[in-house]
Order: C-alpha cells, then sequence, then structure tokens
C-alpha cells in the first residue's frame, strides 16, 4: 500500500526577501512528496507577479512540477485559512522568524494564529533556505493519543521521502503518569518499576504503530524509541534541540477549550521557541 | 526474609542506640530549659516538646538518625508570640501552626525549603542566632534588661561588660561568674582532648557543676546559695504535676491578626529549620539512607499539636543534638525515642535538683548556640562564594532584627531576585522562562545506566525544584550528567545543592557530573559562584570550572600536562576527512603529553554557515602515530551518513567478520591497503569496546564519541580506548 500523505501542500507567497528560498524550499518539498504546491498570493493578481513566481517556478517545472497560483484580496489570515479549504491544501508551509542575533526561531503573530486555526498539518520552517541540508534526523512524538498512529505514519512516510537515516519516537514519561511519588529510597524503587512498566507499555503501543506501516518505508532507516522524563509537549521540543535533529512531528493539539485559551496548551511552548522544523499534524 | 532481616539488625543495633538516645538527652535537658526559657516560656515546656517529639517522630517520622525537640530558630519567633499573645493564646498558635505542618506534609510540601535563596536563609539563620546571643547576653552577665527591640539588646551588650565590673550584690557577682565560666565551659570543651571529659557533652558539665556547686554550698559549707534567687531556675514542676495541671489554652485571639501572623511565623521556621536539619542529617547518615521530608513533616506537625496541648513548644527537627546522635552511634529512629525516655526519666528522678541550676549557666549554653547561628566566619565563606551574596546576607539579617522573621526572608528572597535580574541585565529571562518547564531528562541510548539531564534558560532557587525533582527520580548508584550549555544563568543556590547531589552520588557509588559550563563565567572562584554566559565566548575567562578544576587534578593522575586556555590554531586537524566540511572554531580544556603525542581537548566546531550554522563541542582524542597507516574512517553503522561528504567512499565489506561489518561503517580510499591493515585482532578489539569515532589520516589518529563534551569518566575510558589502539597499532 504505497501512502501518499500531502497530496497538496499549500504556501503563503509575498514579496519578501525570503520569498526565493521559501518558493526554492516549497517545491522541493513537493518534488520529494510527489504533491501538487499551490502558491498563495495575498494581494491583487497582476501579470508582473505571475510572472515573477513562474519565473523562480521554472527549474522545478521542469523536473515535473504541478502547481497552482491563488492570488485572493483580504486579510491575510482568513485568505490562507479559506484556501486551504478551496485548494483542498493538506500540508501548510510557513516560515519562522529569527530572534534577534540568537539562533532562536519563533512564529510571527500571522503565522501562530494559522497554526492554531488551520484544519490542515502544517510545516513550520525555520532556516528556508535555497539550497536545503538534507534532513538527516527525525523526532516524532508518541503520545498517547488518537492521532499519534498518523503522526508517527506520516514522520516515517517523510523520512522514506527525504531519505532521512534516523527516526527517534519520543514517548513523554510526565510526572502525571507516575502514581508514586519519589519521597524515600522506597518509593524511589517503586517509581523506577513502575517507570519500566510504563515504558514497555508504550514500546508496545508504538511497536503496533509500526508494524501497520508498510515494510518499504521502514528499510534503511533507523527507528528507535526514547523515553524522555519532562512536561509533556514541551520536553520533546527540548529533546530535538538537545540531540540536533532536523524535523520535529508532532499531534495537533486535540482539544481546545476555555482552559486552554488561559493557560496556554502545550504547543504554544514549541511555537514559541522552534528547536528545528516543526511538522504539526492533523 | 528482608524484614526478618531488619528486625534481627534493628535489636543488634538497639544498644548503640540506647546509648546514643542518653548521650542526646544529656544535652536535650539544658537546651530544652534553656530554650523554653529564653522563649520567656516555663521551662518545662522545651523538655516536654522534646519528650511528646521524641516519641510521636521516631514512632511515625520519615527519617533515621534525626532528633526532634525544641528548636533553637523558633526562640525569636516564640518570644514575640508569648510577649504580644501572652502564653495561654501562644500556646493555641503552636497548636495550630502544628495544625499547618501536619497540612503542609499531607500537600507534599517538603520543597518548600527550596525556594529560599542560600545567603537568605544563612542571614535568617545568622538574625536568629543574633536574636538568641542578644537577649540572652545580659542574663548570662546578671544584667536583666527589657527592651523592645531586639537590636537595642545587641547594642546594650557593652554596656552590660562596663556593667560587669561595677557589681557590688554578692549575688550577682556569682550569678555572672557561673555564667561566665559556663561560656567558658562551652567554648573550649572541643579542645580538650580527654576521652573522658569528653564522654559527657559540654551542657551536662554546666549543669552536672553547678548542681554539685550548690550542694558543696549547701552540705559541706552549710552556707546559703550564694547566687541570687532571681537567678536560679525556677518553676520546675514535678511529673505528675505535669500531667495533672495541663495548661488551659486560649483560643479566643484565633480571630486577630497578630495571632495567625505568629501561627504563619512559627509554621515558616519550623518547617525552614526542620527541612534543613533532614538535609544536613542525611549526609550525616553513615546508611546513606533518604529521608521521607513530608512524612516527618507531617510527624512533626503532630509532635506540635500534641505538644501544644500538654504545655510544650514546637517540635522541630535539630541538626546539633542530631549530629551528636551520629557521632554516639544512632543508627535508626529508637535512638530519638530512647533520648525521649532519658528525658522523662531525669524529670521523674532529678526535677527538684534542676531548680539547683542558675539561669545564667543555662543561658551562657544559648549564648554559644547564638554564636554558632551568627559565626562571623560564615561572612568569609560567604565572602568567597560572590559579593553579591553578602548584600543578601546583610538584607535578611538587618530586616529580621529590625522588623521580623518573615518579612527578612521575604526581603532575602526579593533581593536575591533582584540581583539576579541585574547581573543578567534581564528581566525578561526570568519573567519569560520561569514557569517553563526548563529540564529535559532521558537515559542516553547506547549506555542504558546514564542518565542525561539538559537544563534551559536559566537555574536558580526559584525553579530549582523542577532539576531536583527530576534527580531525585534517579538511584545514587547511577551515572548522572547534567548539562547547563543550553542554560544562561546558575545561581549559588542550585550550585550548592548540586555540589550535596555529587556528594550523594558518589557515596552510594555512582556519578553525578556537571557539564557545559566553560562558557559560562563567574566572579569568583569559588565552586558555587553564580554562572553566567558569556555574550562573546571570546572573553579570557577568570576562574576555573568545576569540570576544569577536576581535569587538572585527572592530569596529573594520568602524567598529562593540561592547559584550560584556547588555541585557534588547529591546522592539524584539517587533514582529517570529518572536517573536510567543517570549519573549527577553537579547542580548550587540553589535556596532553608531549613525549608521545597525546591530545584530549575539548573543540568547537561548526557545521554549515550563516542561518544553518550549528556549533558543536565535542571531546576528542588525537594521537601522532610513528609509522604511518592507511587513511580510515571508521564508526557504528549509521553515523557516518551523518558526517555527509564522504563522496566517493564506499562501506569496505570485511568478509571474514559479519558482526563487524554489520556494526561499523568502515570507509577509506583504499580498500585493499585498509582490508590488510584491519588484522583479526585489531577488528576483535573494536568489536569488544564501545563505539568510538576513529579516523587515520595515515600520521595520526582522531578519536571521539559524542556530539556534546565527555564527563570526566567518557574522558578516562576515551584516554584507556585510545591508548591501546596505539599499542595495538604499533606493535
Amino acid at each position: 500500500m504505497p501512502l501518499n500523505l500531502f497530496k497538496t501542500i499549500g504556501i503563503g507567497v509575498a514579496f519578501s526577501p525570503n520569498l526565493e528560498a521559501n518558493i526554492n524550499e516549497a517545491s522541493r518539498l513537493s518534488l520529494y512528496l510527489n504533491s501538487k504546491l499551490v502558491l498563495i498570493h495575498v494581494g491583487n493578481a497582476s501579470e508582473e507577479k505571475l510572472a515573477k513566481f513562474k519565473s523562480l517556478l521554472k527549474p522545478y517545472t521542469s523536473q515535473g512540477l504541478q502547481f497552482e497560483i491563488v492570488f485572493k484580496v483580504g486579510k491575510p489570515v482568513e485568505v490562507i485559512l479559506q484556501s486551504i479549504i478551496d485548494s483542498n491544501i493538506d500540508l501548510l508551509l510557513l516560515g519562522a522568524l529569527k530572534r534577534e542575533k540568537l539562533v532562536k526561531y519563533y512564529l510571527g503573530s500571522i503565522a501562530r494564529k494559522i497554526t492554531r486555526k488551520a484544519k490542515c498539518s502544517i510545516l513550520l520552517l525555520t532556516q528556508p533556505d535555497v539550497n536545503r541540508q538534507l534532513c538527516k534526523h527525525i523526532v516524532v512524538n508518541g503520545l498517547d493519543e488518537e492521532q499519534t498512529e498518523k503522526t508517527i505514519t506520516s514522520a516515517i512516510y517523510m523520512a522514506h521521502k527525504f531519505g532521512s537515516k534516523s527516526v527517534t519516537i519520543v514517548e513523554e514519561i510526565s510526572n502525571q503518569k507516575l502514581s508514586v511519588i519519589v519521597e524515600d529510597d522506597v518509593s524511589l524503587r517503586k517509581s523506577n518499576i513502575e517507570k519500566a512498566k510504563i515504558k514497555r507499555v508504550e514500546e508496545l503501543r508504538t511497536d503496533a504503530i509500526l508494524n501497520k506501516i508498510p515494510e518499504d518505508y521502514k528499510t534503511n532507516l533507523k527507528i528507535k524509541s526514547q523515553p524522555i522524563f519532562g512536561k509533556s509537549g514541551y520536553s520533546i521540543g527540548h529533546y530535538t534541540e538537545v540531540v540536533r535533529a532536523d524535523l520535529l512531528v508532532m499531534n495537533a493539539p486535540n482539544k481546545i477549550t476555555l482552559w486552554d485559551r488561559i493557560f496556554p496548551l502545550d504547543i504554544k511552548y514549541i511555537l514559541t521557541e522552534l528547536p528545528s522544523d516543526v511538522l504539526i499534524i492533523r | 526474609m528482608s524484614s526478618k532481616n531488619n528486625i534481627a539488625t534493628f535489636f543488634k543495633s538497639l544498644p548503640k542506640n540506647i546509648f546514643s538516645g542518653f548521650v542526646v538527652s544529656l544535652i536535650a535537658l539544658p537546651l530544652g530549659l534553656g530554650l523554653a526559657m529564653a522563649s520567656d516560656a516555663p521551662p518545662i515546656a522545651g523538655i516536654i516538646a522534646a519528650v511528646v517529639g521524641g516519641l510521636i517522630v521516631s514512632i511515625l517520622g520519615g527519617s533515621n538518625v534525626t532528633i526532634s525537640g525544641p528548636g533553637n530558630g523558633l526562640v525569636g519567633v516564640l518570644l514575640v508570640a508569648i510577649s504580644t499573645l501572652g502564653l495561654e493564646s501562644a500556646y493555641a498558635a503552636i497548636i495550630c501552626s502544628g495544625a499547618l505542618l501536619l497540612l503542609l506534609g499531607f500537600l507534599r510540601m517538603g520543597k518548600l525549603a527550596d525556594f529560599f535563596p542560600n545567603s537568605a536563609i544563612q542571614g535568617m539563620l545568622a538574625a536568629i542566632g543574633l536574636i538568641i546571643l542578644g537577649k540572652q547576653f545580659h542574663i548570662m552577665v546578671a544584667h536583666k534588661i527589657k527592651r523592645d527591640a531586639t537590636i537595642d539588646y545587641l547594642l546594650e551588650i557593652p554596656n552590660a561588660i562596663t556593667h560587669l565590673f561595677h557589681l557590688e550584690n554578692r549575688g550577682l557577682l556569682y550569678a555572672a561568674l557561673a555564667g561566665i565560666v559556663s561560656l567558658l565551659i562551652m567554648v573550649f570543651y572541643s579542645k580538650i582532648r580527654n576521652k573522658y571529659f569528653q564522654l559527657v557533652p559540654a551542657p551536662m558539665w554546666i549543669v552536672m557543676l553547678s548542681i554539685s556547686l550548690s550542694y558543696y554550698f549547701e552540705l559541706v559549707l552549710d552556707l546559703p546559695h550564694p547566687i541570687a534567687d532571681e537567678y536560679m531556675v525556677s518553676g520546675i514542676p514535678s511529673a505528675d504535676q505535669i500531667i495533672s495541671q495541663l495548661p488551659s489554652i486560649d483560643f479566643s485571639k484565633t480571630g486577630t491578626l497578630s495571632f495567625w501572623l505568629s501561627v504563619v511565623s512559627l509554621t515558616l521556621i519550623a518547617s525552614i529549620e526542620s527541612l534543613l536539619s533532614i538535609k544536613a542529617v542525611d549526609k550525616l547518615d553513615v546508611d546513606k539512607r533518604r529521608s521521607n521530608v513530608n512524612k516527618d513533616l507531617k510527624a512533626l506537625g503532630l509532635a506540635t499539636v500534641a505538644s501544644g496541648f500538654l504545655g510544650g513548644l514546637n517540635v522541630v527537627t535539630v541538626i546539633a543534638r542530631s549530629s551528636v546522635n551520629v557521632n554516639n552511634g544512632g543508627s535508626n529512629r529508637s535512638s530519638n525515642f530512647f533520648h525521649a525516655f532519658f528525658l522523662v526519666l531525669f524529670i521523674v528522678l532529678f526535677s527538684t535538683q534542676l531548680t539547683r541550676i542558675p539561669l545564667p549557666a543555662l543561658m551562657a549554653i544559648l549564648v554559644y548556640t547564638g554564636y554558632k547561628l551568627a559565626n562571623p566566619n560564615q561572612l568569609i565563606r560567604i565572602l568567597r562564594v560572590g559579593k553579591e551574596q553578602l548584600i543578601i546576607f546583610f538584607v535578611t539579617l538587618f530586616v529580621t532584627l529590625l522588623i521580623g522573621l518573615i518579612q527578612g526572608i521575604l526581603a532575602g528572597i526579593f533581593a536575591t531576585f533582584i540581583l539576579h535580574v541585574l547581573i543578567n541585565k534581564s528581566f525578561r529571562l526570568f519573567t519569560k522562562n520561569v514557569l517553563k518547564s526548563n529540564v529535559l531528562m532521558y537515559q542516553e541510548y547506547d549506555n542504558n545506566s546514564n542518565y542525561f539531564i539538559s537544563v534551559k534558560h536559566f537555574c536558580s532557587f526559584l525553579n530549582f525544584y523542577k532539576l531536583k525533582e527530576k534527580i531525585n527520580a534517579v538511584p545514587e548508584h547511577l551515572d548522572v550528567i547534567v548539562d547547563f550549555s543550553m542554560c544562561k544563568f546558575v545561581d549559588d543556590t542550585v550550585m550548592e545543592n548540586l555540589s550535596n547531589y555529587q556528594d550523594s552520588f558518589s557515596k552510594k557509588g555512582g556519578n553525578f557530573e556537571i557539564i557545559g559550563l566553560d562558557m559560562h563565567d563567574s566572579k569568583t572562584k569559588h565552586p558555587f559562584a553564580l554562572k553566567q554566559m558569556l555574550p562573546v565566548p571570546n572573553i579570557i575567562k577568570k576562574s576555573l570550572t568545576r569540570r576544569q578544576n577536576s581535569l587538572e587534578v585527572f592530569a596529573k593522575e594520568f602524567e598529562l600536562k593540561y592547559n584550560a586556555e584556547k588555541y585557534k590554531k588547529l591546522d592539524f586537524l584539517d587533514a582529517f576527512e570529518f572536517f573536510k566540511i567543517k570549519t573549527t572554531n577553537f579547542s580548550n580544556n587540553h589535556l596532553f603529553d608531549e613525549t608521545c603525542g597525546v591530545k584530549i581537548f575539548d573543540l568547537e566546531y561548526s557545521e554549515g554557515e550563516g542561518i544553518v550554522q550549528k556549533t558543536i563541542k565535542s571531546t576528542m582524542f588525537y594521537l601522532d602515530l610513528k609509522n604511518n597507516i592507511p587513511e580510515f574512517t571508521l564508526d557504528k553503522e549509521g553515523f557516518l551518513e551523518k558526517a555527509y561528504g564522504f563522496a566517493g567512499y564506499s562501506d569496505i565489506d570485511m568478509v571474514k567478520h559479519p558482526d563487524f561489518s554489520n556494526r561499523f561503517y568502515l570507509l577509506g580510499k583504499k580498500p585493499n591497503q585498509i582490508k590488510a591493515f584491519f588484522s583479526n585482532e585489531l577488528i576483535h578489539f573494536f568489536e569488544s569496546n564501545p563505539y568510538y569515532h576513529v579516523e587515520s589520516n595515515k600520521k595520526s589518529l582522531l578519536i571521539f564519541s559524542k556530539e556534546r563534551v565527555a564527563s570526566l569518566k567518557e574522558i578516562k575510558a576515551l584516554l584507556y580506548f585510545g591508548k591501546q589502539l596505539r599499542d595495538l597499532i604499533e606493535k
């Protein structure tokens, strides 16, 4: 069963210094994934703009890239959200901004709004570049949620398409999961036994997901699972930074309640400090 | 089986614990009387607290070798409570604070003590010491005065001394004499190295000497007691009186603010004193057990409630008596029980004799403990950590003395925070990140017993509990590496606590290493000094980090030379394939041996340029070879592709060694030469050792393992591996 998870890839384009890098990145990705590329431009259509876009896309169309260019006037967030629905976009690319002089990336307010509201998967790019480096190591979450199956499948799919070498499935063991609180030697021993148990259960769960993925996608790929201890949804970003992975694949937050509005979602932490490129799967 | 064993060891250690409990009770008796009287409570209240505490905490507590009883830290607060509320309402406040302590235990607030910066706690303890010393000094020299502000007592100490020389009343003169002689006993006790003299603790010597002197006057000289009556211990009830005359407790003031202020102060100080003591005593424990602080808090809270109803003071864990307990062979909670038991025995048998103790003698014991708390040596210690710590210390000290304990500790916390903001010139660093989960822990994949902890943003007293929680979850016989390379600021409270962890890990056979502080600067050389990440990494550092210090020691041990300085001339690395597409920035922390061309160093190099640049620091082993060998690169399967740029190379298959070929990637331009070079012996050597990246450029070898700075243990392994490999190649 060949997977084709992202049939249509969308990217918002504006005439900024990043334009060339963004289009290159999106085109390359579309070619890798055999997807159609949709360029969304917020503004009026003009021959001049169209010519510019087409000239930038030229090296890729010769390689067989399918594309569509959408011109629409309106508020950026709304235009992009509407285009996602109109053009059936499965994956939206968003560029991140670099923070001051430090090598830290975060999302601008528009990108953040789109990330929250979009109905499709989103790839946040920290380093749009004309000449892209290969994606060597992918980190993916192994949360105990329904979505995780799709997320892990997507990660393996991306790894396969990019020719990545390794995928790490991160299982976050948060303190809430442990019923034993470490207070002395006895409870320490108990909690470590419990941790080992949780680890086994989690591994069984991810193994079950991995078993469903066609074997072709997993050859030449090192898949390991890594339990980490930290705050769920946040520490995975920290881990990605520590191991210097190139892509982090995560579940989209599944429930947005009033509570989450007041106390920001875990994912917001990741968005304020992008550890690497981040793919959010919906 | 194990429980049977436990019972057997319990009975085996019982005689030692009984003895130790007895010795502790010898100190607890005079201290209990003195602490109660210093708090303006009836002297017996201290003994009641010790007895109730000993009984309840020994049965329900969660620590092992601690002793509980009335604490010196509480004297100041109790004094205020009793003078503003009156004794009967003060008992109500004690009961309420016990209930609050119980609640803290149930809410698992044992981590509360982690939120107090070290220097602020030092300042608070010093202030408590001064409060005790200031008030009791006057009684010790028979110069009873009554002042409103604690600071006035201190200011009048010179007056009290001059007053000594004008004493004409013989009763007062003898009283002052008893006080001064007792103080001298306290001071010089530790200097006298006599086995028999040391059998009895100093406070008990004072009690015994004064009681026997009193009998000497009465029976031998047949004279009235020479010390004025108001300077004698009074109001010690007999055992049956204590039980029959329970104090009336007045809960009518529970509606007032001052009542609850007292309750909160009592709870705060009781919990801080207990938690600090438990932490300190755990370090003394021979068996290196971990105390369950929350269970202990519950027991202490319950004991305080009971003690309050019986007319006793707050029960806290006390450090001095606990360390005496450990020194005398106390090994489990039964010693605490026996300390209480012997106290009961003393009261039943000798309660009337206790009235023969002169007050100044008892107060001399307290003056000495007060002095110990406010020891000027501490100032020097704090100054060594950093000048800014002195500010925190004095702010806490003066606010505590002039206003009150709660305000003092709050001022200390505030001052620490402000200083941290000023030092970092950033308020946002703290406000933005304080709530974030900044600690990540995981077990490194290739080595299952190695826990790696990475800390981000900042790590200070504000969020140390997060790091602590993670470290606490690791059994101490394992290896832990704490990496601060992503952390901009680390404060002294954290450094000191981590140093404690280093001790406890090494004592239990584990290994606790701190890495990633090489890019941080500190103002002093003290290992606990504040660490702040340098904005420009090239500034010459003022002091060595702990890792660098241990590298220096390591170098001596292995007869290597050590140089911490940074070098930018790294052309010897350019010949290695690995660096073909990487830029080397600098190397530092060199361990080297010129005679055989061996070098170990931390290298910072970067991959890519501009926006995609990644900077990596790694510890490497470099070795000059005597003879030329083929160029090759060897690593574990899967790693090498990561170091792309090896175009034109392919994995060399060693047909005779399928396992080796499966596990390792071997690359080189001349496969035939390499195949010839990789003898069976060499292959077996690689197979039987951990994975390293090994690279030859004909004349030299480069070996490293991880893309991060290696811990000391890992450096040792690297050195050993490299030397063995050299011996094998050069044979």
